[in-house]
């Protein structure tokens, strides 16, 4: 009940692998399959920033791809939210002292829900969405 | 391939980053008018220098960092290596272990191989498929969590076995899921092979022929469905895979014909994901009773690992193919150098010899026929050559298109 009162659109997410491991990747995916079925809540995954409301990042952030995130972040219409999925986006896991990533995300761009876990569980993430949502509807 | 660009005078454009929902990979194509007539593929946005900070690891760290390589095949990362640091050190894991090794391998499998069954349903516009098939896989990933404790990378391997035990409990439970999951799967297969759109979008699709099979030294069902009979697990026997008498699946066996196309590739994968099921159940029932470990502690294995000297390989059939572990140890508690060897290196570039020839529509089936751990492309540019036009098109517009295929191929249905 106490989501109706902030669900009054459908989220629309992109999202943006930044060099992870990849495990959380398909557990966002399966976040969106049967079992969890994240479009009962309208959340949609969307193949461009540009219609995105929600951005979901994975993965320590890889040099080679701060400036791009940074730009599909630019692209994105306002109001939006960021959610970053998984440890590596605090602090970069096990490739903390990679020198070719460059985690925390924060560093580049601002992030609103964070969902640790290696990776996190897919009830887990459907949980930081809802979160980014109410954070949407506020503003 | 600069070079070309400059001889078709095309700068080349770095637009915007486009995963959509993959991982970062770029095919670039360029067709004329609706066929591709050459393709190339760019690898390094997923660089983390992995065996670099590997080498600042001690010998139990490392195999957790050997995991988090990919996170669909954590197993087929992390066994090799333990596999490797046992044969630097002489050591055998009890049998119990390697029965154990083959559960949590074969269910990583299973898993897979659902994921790229349904990745396939929705590059082809078939998105029932992909629900249907993610479906069944919750009940693998049920199974995985029974076992280890995480759904996904669960830390399961260590040097001389395993680190959790299964159970008589959870061996009845488990049981009891396959035979759940068999019939999933059963319906799946029924469904995928005779499906008319599947047939209409796979067959003759990514063609290759066995002769250009070996000779690009394809791995693992991309090989098996041309005909090559290839499997680690089956020509090295690794863990307790030769006392289950294991035999690889070649295409023939499933459809009666190596078509070396996406059709026999699916076949392939799903005789598969049905035969790891069996194996799983073999291997439950007839596992041994025993210690699960050869050391009582890592830090023992870590001690006896640190006066190891030389260098080894460890091998194992990852769902997508060949893993080769390669360590050089210098008597120290870290690996002197570390190297990996991934099957979708070999799989992937392959399809460059493939494309051409093929419709745009087609490209990312011919994309995905690999399995690159989850069909990947970052961003394609399309190069016209009657035209000169050139177009930067995306992941979505691929899928876009070949839906609108798949829609033409059906007809109004
Ligand atoms: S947080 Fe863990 S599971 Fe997620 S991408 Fe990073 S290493 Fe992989």
């Amino acid at each position: 009940m106490g989501l109706q009162r902030f669900i009054k659109r459908s989220p629309w997410v992109f999202h943006l692998n930044t060099g992870g491991c990849n495990a959380c990747d398909i557990e966002i995916l399966a976040a969106l399959t049967p079992r969890y079925d994240a479009e009962r809540f309208g959340v949609k995954l969307v193949g461009s920033p540009r219609h995105a409301d929600i951005l979901v990042v994975s993965g320590p952030m890889t040099r080679k791809d701060v400036e791009k995130a940074k730009r599909i972040y630019e692209q994105m219409p306002s109001p939006k939210a960021v959610v970053a999925v998984g440890v590596c986006t605090m602090g970069g896991s096990v490739f903390h002292d990679s020198p070719f990533v460059t985690a925390p995300i924060s560093d580049h761009i601002p992030v609103d829900v964070y969902i640790p876990g290696c990776p996190p569980r897919p009830e887990a993430i459907l949980h930081g969405i809802l979160e980014a949502l109410e954070k949407l509807e506020v503003e | 391939m600069s070079e070309e660009y400059r001889e078709l005078g095309v700068s080349i454009p770095i637009g915007p980053f486009h995963p959509a929902l993959k991982e970062p990979i770029g095919f670039r194509i360029w067709v004329e008018g609706e066929k591709i007539v050459k393709a190339d593929i760019r690898f390094g946005h997923n660089y983390r220098g992995i065996e670099l900070i590997g080498a600042r690891r001690n010998w139990i760290q490392i195999l957790y960092l050997a995991e988090r390589i990919c996170g669909i095949c954590s197993w087929s990362h992390q066994f090799p290596l333990a596999q490797a640091i046992e044969s630097l050190m002489d050591v055998r894991p009890p049998d119990r272990a390697n029965y154990i090794r083959v559960v949590v391998g074969e269910l990583e499998r299973i898993h897979s191989h659902m994921l790229w069954l349904g990745v396939l349903g929705h590059e082809i516009g078939f998105d029932t498929l992909l629900h249907l098939t993610w479906g069944v896989r919750e009940k693998v990933m049920d199974a995985l969590e029974l076992i280890s404790g995480n759904r996904v990378n669960y830390a399961m391997a260590t040097i001389g076995g395993v680190r959790r035990d299964i159970t008589e409990a959870k061996r009845d439970i488990l049981l009891r899921k396959l035979d759940d999951l068999l019939k999933g799967v059963e319906t799946l297969r029924d469904i995928v092979l005779t499906h008319k759109l599947v047939l209409l979008r796979t067959e003759g699709v990514g063609r290759y022929d066995r002769e250009l099979a070996l000779r690009l030294c394809l791995q693992g069902p991309m090989a098996r469905m041309c005909g090559i009979r290839k499997d680690v697990r089956q020509d090295e026997g690794v863990a307790a895979y030769g006392d289950l008498g294991f035999r690889a699946i070649v295409a023939r066996d499933v459809v009666g014909k190596d078509g070396c196309d996406a059709y026999s590739a699916t076949a392939v994968r799903v005789a598969e994901t049905i035969q790891s099921i069996n194996l799983v159940r073999d291997a439950l029932m007839e596992m041994p009773p025993g210690p699960i470990s050869a050391f009582p502690k890592p830090i023992v294995a870590l001690t006896r690992a640190s006066k190891a000297e030389g260098e080894a390989i460890g091998r194992y059939e990852a769902p997508r193919g060949e893993v080769i572990h390669y360590v050089r140890a210098a008597k120290s508690d870290k690996p002197k150098r570390w190297k990996v060897r991934a099957p979708s290196l070999i799989n992937v570039y392959s399809t460059k010899w493939v494309f051409p020839g093929h419709q745009i529509a087609d490209a990312v089936v011919i994309a995905a026929q690999p399995d690159p751990c989850i069909a990947c492309t970052e961003r394609a540019l399309i190069v016209d050559l009657d035209r000169g036009e050139r177009r930067v098109v995306d992941h979505a517009y691929l899928t876009e298109l070949s839906r609108r295929k798949s829609k033409e191929v059906m007809g109004d249905v």
